[in-house]
């Protein structure tokens, strides 16, 4: 098996934040927290993009090389995963993290972070799979029970896609060839004109 | 002559001794994680594979990929990449 992978695909996106719901909901993350976040860039412009972030279980992950207690480690199936018990919330990883993934919750003694909470790709973490520990802490160990995250099986427009690298290549690539590409994909061109369809003006962003 | 010899090997064997006490300081590792093909003890597991056998879970998700998340799977493309 090659690693486990997201792929969110622009063009489809509709920035209903039903993954990041999905997420919270499975999960039971704590208020103030958001593990995935869609971001919608050129907001209410023709054309406008969203994509849906989280974790991208990165293969060469700079929350793993920074982390001064060692608290994080990949799993055979690629994912990037740690132990809130090590963790000692000093927030490097939030700093290296190119996508914002590491979480902080809100709640607690004023100025102290409590331990990182991030995407675990609905894998829990090391404590027993699907045990009540695992939970508390991590959420939902779905890939133990043989699913994929809740994020991307719950996405209406299987815009975000999750599992074997190969297999979201695979799915993504295939439908690339099937649509085309480009504004027209979805009629941008049809309703708002060609000229204006996926060309928002310079410096235009939300 | 003998004094100072003495007191030479005392403060190797002293040395030596403070050694002993010292704590290991290496960074722990992350504890171990179960792998997830071994399974759950939870009635939620998706059926179709079998717990604890690598290859029927591997194969159960990619057919869960392919079903959930590929239409193009379903709606029988003559290009449908399985």
């Amino acid at each position: 098996m090659a690693r486990m992978k997201f792929v969110c695909d622009a063009e489809r996106c509709i920035e209903c934040n039903g993954c990041v719901t999905a997420c919270k909901n499975e999960n039971e993350v704590p208020w103030g927290v958001n593990r995935r976040r869609v971001v919608t860039l050129n907001d209410g412009v023709p054309g406008e993009k969203s994509i849906s972030v989280a974790c991208m279980h990165c293969s060469d992950a700079p929350c793993m090389a920074v982390c001064p207690v060692n608290c994080f480690y990949r799993t055979d199936e690629g994912v990037v995963l740690h132990d809130k018990d090590i963790c000692i919330g000093c927030g490097y990883c939030s700093y290296a993290c190119p996508f914002g993934a590491p979480q902080f919750p809100a709640a607690g003694t004023f100025g102290v972070r409590g331990k990182m909470d991030k995407c675990t790709f609905c894998a829990g973490g090391p404590e027993a799979n699907g045990s009540q520990a695992e939970f508390e802490k991590y959420g939902r160990n779905r890939l133990a029970e043989g699913k994929l995250p809740a994020c991307a099986e719950m996405c209406s427009t299987k815009a975000l896609l999750a599992g074997d690298g190969d297999v979201v290549a695979d799915i993504f690539r295939n439908r690339v060839v099937q649509r085309g590409k480009g504004a027209e994909v979805w009629g941008w061109g049809t309703a708002y004109g060609a000229k204006q369809a996926g060309q928002p003006p310079a410096g235009a962003k939300s | 002559m003998k004094r100072l010899a003495m007191l030479v090997c005392a403060m190797a064997a002293l040395a030596a001794m403070s050694a002993c006490g010292e704590k290991p300081q290496t960074l722990g590792a992350a504890r171990t994680d179960a792998a997830p093909y071994q399974g759950t003890d939870n009635a939620f597991a998706a059926p179709g594979w079998t717990k604890g056998d690598k290859t029927s879970w591997e194969q159960g998700l990619k057919a869960r990929a392919q079903n959930s998340q590929n239409e193009y799977s379903r709606t029988g493309s003559p290009s449908t990449s399985k």
